[in-house]
């Protein structure tokens, strides 16, 4: 994470009260934007990135050099089509690609934050961004898109502002973390604080990175985004430039070289508490709740168009949990479609070439937004 | 457009909200939102026309009728249509008292098993009827619980649905069914039409 030139940001000054009661204020929110801002400024789509994402949704991310994370589905022509739209995406607060996060330094204390940053939410992730159509004079977005943990940030974001978006996209997330996705974060978590290297978090300080936690945290997280089927079909028992087994502990299967590759990589770009902070932003995360149990008092005061979408071998959201917001909105008569999209890539499907998804998403939108 | 779809739509009352149950492509659903600037969703249960209706730009929710229905509240439609699609369930008596819960008005369409043509394939040929609205062999039929449209009068009399328009279709002839004539529309008729009401 050296190459910061090509990160825009936004200073807001104004104070933020975040959940846990801190207040902060001129905190840095990095954002990037595709595509123009037309005269009438209805054309803006708000993308909410997932847990590892950042505000680089296609193109060429100039900090990893690699494709940005939503390149099938943002881009000219694509789904949400950037000749069309305008397409803006912020790094989440608690991330480490630009935004206020735990390896920012604590105006105060001059010292690196690390596990002294404040806990944040979902809830503080959209008020925050809520900034940047005060910043592009936006007064209503076209539509409030995001899969997974951005799927939350789409329900949340609506639920806080119910008049600033035309159109609200929830993919392959949940109203309320279930159990299970709590265990496997915290499977997460336990794995990088387990690495010596983390120093409980004052890694910088100490010019160590707790890499293998992190990379094991990734790896473990890694197999809940594919599905069985999908690794059987892609790896099966296939052995990893060898003829037999070693019998040994070598990577011998091609899974097994895979996942550690994922790991090492994922380490080269993302910070270890970050990974803490949001992984726990997620868990915190209760729609119903907040709501007293009554998911549709979220939606009550929205007149927006909803399209929830589910994958069918999503077993870290799986279609039950969408259904439920769509339940939710149709208990209140709100305006929801809801499709499951047939797919054997498991949760990530949602960021991988599936085409009925990306032309159900395509249709959606650009039938929307000719409607009045 | 299918001369079942004007009788279903001149039922409709304008700017009203309608839900279609099993709404395929969204055919009828376009026609309404055409004839008569309805408000309206569809549940389908069929990936593949579900595209087709996002592709319509329909508000449209993947769902098994017989399971989905519940999430509606009382009485949160006008008119819940059903076109030709109540043969096709477990439980057609449970999806249509769903139907009159979430709708004030329920209309019902049912391909009549009574018709002289389908009575005739059966006397003479002695095998399922295969028809054009019945077009499945009795081996690969969505269609488990068909009825005349004797049997649904008959059925709705038993239950206390009250029938407030009751229309027969032959090719593309309209006629009421009423009390004096059922036996002649049930013998007649290809479709029954049913607006219905608790």
């Amino acid at each position: 994470m050296n190459t910061k030139d090509n990160i825009k940001t936004l200073v807001i000054e104004k104070p933020l009260k975040l959940d846990c009661g801190q207040t902060i204020n001129n905190f840095p929110l990095a954002y990037e934007t595709y595509g123009s801002l037309n005269k009438d400024k209805d054309n803006a789509i708000l993308v909410f990135h997932a847990l590892t994402g950042d505000q680089f949704v296609t193109g060429t991310n100039p900090v990893t050099k690699k494709d940005g994370w939503w390149s099938y589905a943002v881009g000219p022509n694509k789904s949400i089509d950037t000749n069309k739209y305008f397409v803006i995406c912020a790094n989440v607060i608690g991330g480490c690609m630009g935004s206020f996060g735990p390896s920012h330094k604590n105006p105060e204390t001059q010292k690196i934050y690390g596990t002294d940053f404040p806990v944040i939410t979902i809830n503080d992730m959209v008020n925050a961004q809520i900034n940047l159509l005060d910043f592009f004079g936006i007064k209503k977005l076209f539509s409030v898109v995001g899969g997974s943990m951005g799927g939350m940030q789409v329900l949340q974001f609506i639920s806080n502002f119910p008049d600033k978006s035309k159109t609200v996209i929830p993919i392959a997330c949940t109203s309320s973390h279930s159990a299970q996705n709590i265990a496997f974060n915290e499977l997460g978590r336990q794995a990088i604080a387990a690495d010596h290297n983390w120093k409980e978090g004052k890694y910088t300080l100490q010019n160590t990175v707790p890499d293998k936690g992190l990379a094991v945290a990734r790896m473990a997280a890694h197999i809940t985004y594919l599905s069985k089927k999908g690794l059987q079909e892609k790896f099966g028992r296939k052995l990893q430039e060898r003829d037999d087994l070693k019998f040994g502990f070598d990577a011998d299967f091609q899974i097994e070289s895979y996942l550690r590759y994922q790991g090492s990589v994922f380490v080269d770009r993302f910070d270890a508490n970050s990974y803490l902070y949001i992984t726990r932003a997620m868990d915190y995360f209760d729609l119903v709740k907040q709501n007293n149990g009554n998911l549709s008092n979220a939606f009550k005061n929205t007149k927006a168009k909803f399209f929830v979408i589910s994958f069918t071998s999503d077993w870290l959201y799986p279609t039950q949990e969408n259904k439920d917001i769509v339940i939710a909105l149709n208990a209140i008569g709100a305006n929801v479609g809801f499709v499951e999209i047939k797919s054997d890539k498991g949760h990530d499907s949602f960021l991988l070439d599936v085409p009925d998804f990306l032309k159900a998403l395509k249709n959606f939108l650009d039938k929307s937004y000719l409607e009045e | 457009m299918k001369q079942e779809f004007k009788i279903i739509s001149d039922l409709i009352n304008e700017n009203s909200h309608v839900l279609d149950v099993g709404c395929g492509d969204g055919i009828l659903m376009e026609y309404l939102v055409k004839e008569k600037k309805v408000n309206i969703r569809g549940i389908e249960i069929s990936k593949t026309k579900v595209q087709n209706c996002i592709a319509k730009g329909l508000t449209i929710i993947e769902g098994n009728a017989e399971e989905d229905l519940k999430q509606f509240p009382d009485k949160s439609f006008d008119y819940v249509v059903l076109s030709q699609t109540l043969q096709a369930f477990l439980n057609p008596e449970k999806v249509i008292n769903e139907l009159l819960r979430i709708g004030k008005q329920a209309i019902v369409t049912i391909p009549n098993f009574g018709y002289w043509k389908i009575r005739l394939h059966l006397l003479l040929k002695g095998t399922m009827p295969v028809t054009r609205t019945l077009p499945n062999e009795w081996y690969n039929t969505p269609n488990i619980h068909l009825c005349t449209i004797k049997d649904f009068v008959y059925f709705s009399k038993d239950k206390n649905f009250k029938l407030s328009k009751s229309i027969a279709l032959r090719s593309n002839q309209l006629s009421y069914i009423k009390d004096g004539n059922l036996n002649l529309k049930n013998l007649s008729s290809n479709l029954g039409i049913f607006l219905i009401e608790r």
